[in-house]
């Protein structure tokens, strides 16, 4: 899979060359219009179904039961719930990092990713919502602690906590994300209504599209409005991840209570967020034939961020044993040092192999041109950054002050059957979403075809 | 020509172009002849387009910020009150106006309250939804979503004339002039 032309250190063009913005339109909006499904997409949904048949079994004895079923206990009170929650917000935050930052920072690149990896972000939001909601056992009398209304019992939130900081972040920075994902839609969706031949089709794409017609002056205000929420998001994004951190950071326990937290855990959402965007993108972009679009350049500059961002986690991770250490408080050494050398140490070790040692291939230019390498690394990554979270919750809880309270925790069936079902969740609705709509915004892949550029002559 | 024999009042008429620097450039033309309640359509955002027809709208930079404020604002006021009026109570001896711990709340509100009312303030100030409009009678106007420009002059504009206008817009390089119903 080595790209000939990456070899020789020429910049691989963002589209591949022939495209007219007639070809963009129908090859993008042909693999949501034409019906030819690949059998690998029901193959995917056929897998991911079963495994979210398995999240609504554990959620419905869990709903019976009580989160007695969950291997949680005390000392180990936050267990999967937690880990999973922050894993997968921790995802979203790539493609709000695509559709945003890189918008405000012109990477042309940008483009062709960022429709899929903002759809990634809204469902991966989804399935860590999840978690928080079912953590509680009993979510429908979780309501008043969580949101300000007023109630019959004349009690309001806790503000001072960060647990209701995180209700508030979380739940905008989906509303914002849909929005964003949606305002980038609407173009698009007439597209789709004006390509459909089908009328039940072409009425809902037509509904959805809110009667967009490409007017000059629609356009300036859309392009203003983008141009905000993109502005908007950047610092929204960088939020959602400190006020996940302040989870542990505000509380006291050896190993949470740390002020390198807030960074730490932006970079290695962002982290795993790319490597997913390279999951999701390398296996997608060959089912549907878009080598086109998303070209290796594509997957080389994902990579390449990857690897940054990489290093800024390594950096957390040596600050925190640094800190373990320097601190000369004997709480903190002792954790670290449980935490390399105690009963979790496997998964201490391997957490450091797969997210320190492995992506370090990626200064490898040939394995950073070759899909398979790349995903190869993006699998380790996101397996890395579910031990990450696994490691910062269990290990610093489950021996902390006082030695005669010290316990273990395994996870059992129903947090797997749980944590499994998300996947599912994930992928049947990543693969509704590729079938449905538009996967690559087809307006702004047009702006890259060479006859979009308007020529200057007579000296303008 | 036979459309212009039609007896019927018209939307306006619709000039097609083949590619964006024609239709720029037609929109400068029409612009610089005097016609004001002049549309482009394209199948992407041209800047030049709308500079060309003179669309100069930064409504939307104060309807963000009114959301921030509001957002701002709403968020301040609903933490103190809750924890000064509503429901005192006393947390490891913190004063009731712990303020610093507002912030993230107040913040995401902010956002939240700027970011609707930017998508909000945009469909509405671009009249959307708006499931039908004259402009979509004309047959050929649905390649304006995929690979064809269009000019639109209103008969609205004091400057319209029918044979003149249309006479005008066949002098703009444009592929193909259209009437469009109401």
């Amino acid at each position: 899979m080595l790209n000939p032309k990456a070899a020789t250190y020429e910049p691989v063009p963002l589209i591949e060359p022939g495209h007219t913005l007639a070809s963009i339109s129908d090859k993008i909006g042909g693999v949501v219009l034409s019906g030819r499904t690949p059998l690998t997409w029901f193959i995917v949904v056929s897998v991911g179904f079963m495994l979210m048949g398995g999240l609504g079994m554990a959620v419905t004895w869990l709903l019976i039961k009580g989160t007695g079923i969950w291997g949680v206990n005390i000392p180990v009170g936050w267990g999967f719930a937690i880990i999973n929650f922050v894993w997968w917000i921790g995802i979203g935050h790539a493609g709000t990092l695509i559709s945003a930052i890189l918008l405000l920072l012109k990477q042309g690149w940008r483009t062709s990713i960022n429709r899929f990896a903002e759809g990634m972000t809204i469902f991966a939001v989804m399935c860590a919502g999840l978690f928080p909601l079912i953590h509680t056992g009993r979510p429908w009398l979780a309501a008043y602690w969580l949101f300000p209304y007023p109630n019959s019992m004349g009690v309001w939130p806790q503000f001072r906590s960060p647990l209701i900081w995180d209700v508030f972040a979380v739940s905008t920075y989906f509303t914002v994300s849909l929005l964003f994902w949606y305002v980038g839609l609407i173009p698009d969706l007439a597209t789709l209504r004006d390509k459909a031949t089908f009328r039940p089709v072409k009425m809902a794409y037509g509904a959805l599209a809110l009667g967009w017609r490409g007017s000059a002056r629609h356009w300036q205000r859309y392009e203003h409005v983008y141009l905000l929420l993109a502005g908007l998001s950047t610092p929204l994004v960088l939020s959602v991840h400190t006020v996940v951190s302040f989870d542990f950071a505000v509380g006291i326990i050896p190993g949470w209570h740390a002020t390198i937290f807030p960074p730490y855990f932006v970079a290695g959402a962002i982290y795993a967020g790319f490597a997913m965007v390279l999951t999701l993108a390398i296996p997608i972009r060959k089912m549907y034939g878009l080598e086109d679009f998303i070209t290796m350049r594509h997957l080389e500059n994902m990579g390449k961020v990857t690897l940054v961002t990489g290093m800024i986690v390594a950096y957390g991770y040596i600050s925190e044993a640094f800190f373990g250490w320097y601190s000369a408080n004997k709480y903190e050494g002792f954790m670290i040092w449980n935490r390399m050398t105690g009963p979790y140490w496997p998964i201490y070790w391997t957490l450091v192999l797969c997210n320190i040692v492995m992506p370090q291939f990626l200064w490898i230019r040939r394995v950073r041109t070759s899909a398979l390498g790349l995903f190869a690394i993006a699998m380790v990554v996101n397996v890395g950054m579910w031990l990450e979270r696994f490691v910062i919750v269990v290990t610093s809880l489950h021996r902390d002050f006082l030695p005669s309270s010290w316990g273990m925790y395994y996870p059992t069936i129903w947090d797997w059957m749980t944590f499994i079902g998300t996947i599912g969740m994930f992928l049947v609705l990543f693969f509704l979403f590729i079938r449905f709509l538009p996967m690559i915004s087809i307006f702004e892949m047009r702006t890259m075809a060479p006859e979009a550029k308007i020529k200057h002559s007579e000296g303008h | 020509m036979a459309t212009a024999m039609l007896p019927d009042a018209i939307y306006g008429l619709m000039a097609e172009f083949d590619d964006p620097t024609s239709l720029v450039d037609a929109a400068r033309r029409t612009y610089a002849a005097g016609y004001r309640k002049i549309d482009t359509f394209s199948p992407y955002p041209i800047e030049e387009a709308w500079e060309a027809i003179g669309q100069h709208d930064r409504r939307l930079s104060l309807i963000v910020l009114g959301g921030g404020i509001i957002g701002l604002l709403a968020g301040l006021g609903l933490q103190e009150w809750v924890h000064q009026i509503a429901y005192p109570m006393n947390i490891a001896g913190k004063p009731l106006n712990s303020w610093p711990q507002f912030v993230p709340v107040i913040f995401e509100l902010t956002i939240l309250f700027a970011a609707l009312s930017g998508v909000i303030g945009m469909l509405l100030l671009n009249g959307l939804p708006m499931p039908y409009h004259p402009v979509f009678n004309v047959a050929r106007f649905e390649r304006a979503s995929r690979d064809k420009f269009f000019l639109l002059v209103e008969s609205a504009d004091p400057k319209f004339d029918r044979m003149q206008t249309l006479d005008f817009l066949k002098g703009l390089n444009a592929s193909e002039v259209s009437e469009v119903e109401p």
